[in-house]
């Protein structure tokens, strides 16, 4: 009785000191977590707020050691002449037109290669899908020099005559890659909507085909609205994939009023408009960094307000689990 | 007769049908825009182009381009070392820390969302064009520098910034130094955070729970459940980070590659520099994906 007594005390005396050591232990762990996360936060937005702060700052303050987040001499002249040099409401509209027009074309093609992927066996399906895995192994940069060549002097193989069609400069390269799953990582699109297919029961689908609908009509009807969440994650990260990149936009639209386009040559155009006065380096950094921001602004309004859609796509996608 | 029995498909049939036609996209894609340009970047790579008003004309050169590329160039070698070295270096940096991340933004504590928002934000933000104007950016690279002297915006500076947070400036300093090391990992690791995020909370939590009532610390649940669960992802992981680093506008040799083909040396050489390239980043991943793939545990 008495021992039975004795060892329930003790168990109890155990019991509280783990519970105060855990205790313990955990606001340790989330202050050190607080600290990590803090740090972690800083360096991610230092570029980001180094930038803005920049970006109000004449010329002078730069080199003024006195001046550090706050500027001195606040102007938005960076901005006037960033704003005018990138053209920017025409080439931000065209750029929202393009990005948005691509991104869909895209994804509407990848999520229909991806459910033929998903749901039909046939023959050629595994050779197939191993080369859509190629497609994303291979970098752009080894066939960026034949695909422009392609597109310059355009002739599918020899079927069109007299060295073929000069699409450069035109969005025909963008619409014929996005259509064919061939554009910027497509090919991961094509494997994320594989993975959310697979994943989809079958039974709406049969229904719809009891109810007489034919593949095409059960897959935009049925399927497509089903999987309305992966789409939306899908759309955009194209979007915004296709808003960043430069590399294929300076290449198949050297001289359109875009905003890669207007941002890439935004320092020499800089360098060139100030005429007699000349342009400093730090001059022209202070306006590529005001032309940055400006850039990746719509990006991050879109961002506040799509954050879940991004936060949350892995899961959306079937890529785990 | 011939007319109908081709109509009359088997269930069969129209099923394979039915898998090409929705695949049908990606395959004249593929054929037209992938194929070609592929086979032609070899191709390229062996002889010299000439543009001439009606096309261009190939002159073959046998194995110059690549004796140019690995002998003459000024600086191909150099960069092309540099970086297969930097991404063996960076590549576990990034698996580790992401992997650090990811358990860090999985546990329950105040202001999560805006954490992983902000965890998040390289992926939108130091993407494409940005991140190419950063790295041959005056501002950006005198604020990469040690050298307090010549820093624009000093780290005691920012410190002071965040003292405001009422953190003690010693343990913030040692901190805010440690992981500015760390900022081009840390920039680089969005989306393989996401991934392990996925992850975690794709494990059951009655794994977890058995584990605690047979009596297992969370150090050792951490190491027999959660590491082993994760490690499918782990080689997902390495497989996308090579894959990003070396199409991404940091990499100083794709932004030589490019330099070379358009005002440079020419095609030929910058294909040839494309096709090494390629050949070391596939050695690269095949290596990576026999060493890891042996090791990694698949439930079932």
């Amino acid at each position: 009785m008495a021992l039975a007594q004795k060892m329930r005390n003790r168990g109890a005396a155990d019991l509280r000191r783990r519970l105060l050591l855990d205790k313990a232990g955990s606001i340790a762990w989330s202050l050190i977590r607080g600290v990590l996360i803090l740090g972690i936060s800083y360096v991610i937005l230092l570029p980001l707020l180094t930038k803005i702060s920049a970006s109000f700052m004449e010329e002078r303050d730069l080199f003024d050691q006195t001046v550090k987040w706050i500027p001195k001499h606040f102007t938005l002249d960076n901005y006037k002449t960033a704003f005018k040099h990138m053209k920017y409401p025409i080439a931000f509209l065209n750029s929202a037109a393009f990005a948005v027009g691509i991104a869909l074309l895209q994804t509407l093609a990848c999520a229909t290669v991806g459910y033929g992927f998903a749901r039909f066996r046939f023959k050629a399906s595994g050779i197939l899908f191993a080369l859509v895995l190629f497609t994303i192994v291979v970098p752009p940069q080894m066939i960026f020099i034949p695909q422009y060549l392609n597109f310059r002097f355009f002739d599918i193989y020899g079927l069109i005559k007299d060295g073929g069609v000069n699409l450069i400069g035109t969005i025909w390269p963008f619409v014929a890659m996005s259509l064919t799953c061939t554009g910027l990582k497509n090919g991961l699109f094509v494997y994320i909507f594989r993975q959310v297919f697979k994943g989809m029961s079958k039974e709406l689908e049969e229904a719809a085909y009891v109810d007489g609908a034919s593949r095409f009509r059960t897959f935009y009807g049925v399927m497509l609205p089903g999987a309305i969440p992966s789409v939306v994650t899908v759309f955009l990260f194209a979007f915004v994939w296709q808003w960043n990149d430069d590399f294929l936009t300076t290449v198949f639209l050297p001289s359109a009023t875009i905003l890669p386009v207007t941002l890439s040559q935004l320092g020499y155009s800089v360098s060139w408009g100030t005429g007699t006065e000349g342009a400093t380096s730090q001059y022209a950094s202070l306006i590529i960094n005001t032309g940055s921001l400006l850039f990746i602004l719509p990006l991050l309004i879109l961002y506040t307000f799509m954050q879940r859609f991004f936060i949350e796509s892995i899961e959306r996608t079937g890529l785990v689990g | 007769m011939k007319l109908l029995s081709r109509f009359r498909l088997t269930l069969d049939r129209r099923e394979s049908l039915a898998g090409y036609l929705f695949t049908l996209p990606f395959t004249i894609g593929f054929i037209l825009f992938f194929l070609r340009p592929f086979i032609q970047s070899v191709v390229f790579s062996l002889n010299e182009l000439v543009i001439v008003p009606k096309g261009y004309e190939l002159h073959s050169v046998g194995f110059e381009n690549y004796r140019y590329a690995l002998r003459v160039h000024p600086t191909f070698v150099r960069t092309f070392v540099d970086q297969v070295i930097a991404m063996l270096t960076t590549v576990p940096a990034i698996i580790t820390f992401s992997f650090f991340a990811a358990v860090l933004l999985n546990q329950e504590f105040r202001g999560r969302t805006l954490a992983r928002v902000v965890f998040f934000l390289p992926v939108i933000m130091s993407a494409g064009i940005v991140l190419r104007l950063e790295q041959t950016d005056y501002m950006t690279s005198v604020m990469s520098t040690t050298d307090s002297d010549t820093q624009i915006f000093s780290m005691a500076s920012l410190s002071g910034f965040f003292m405001q947070l009422q953190l003690p400036q010693t343990l913030l300093t040692y901190i805010m130094n440690a992981v500015n090391s760390l900022a081009q990992i840390i920039r680089a690791s969005g989306v393989q955070i996401l991934i392990f995020l996925a992850g975690l909370q794709s494990i059951p939590p009655s794994l977890f729970e058995a584990a605690d009532v047979e009596g297992a610390t969370k150090w050792e649940s951490f190491w027999k459940i959660t590491f082993p669960m994760l490690s499918p992802l782990i080689l997902t992981n390495i497989v996308y980070t090579i894959i990003d680093s070396f199409t991404s506008p940091a990499n100083a040799l794709v932004r030589l590659i490019r330099d070379t083909a358009f005002g440079g040396v020419g095609y030929g050489v910058s294909t040839a520099m494309g096709v090494l390239y390629f050949l070391a980043v596939s050695v690269v991943l095949t290596i990576a994906i026999a060493i890891i793939s042996p090791r990694v545990y698949y439930q079932q």
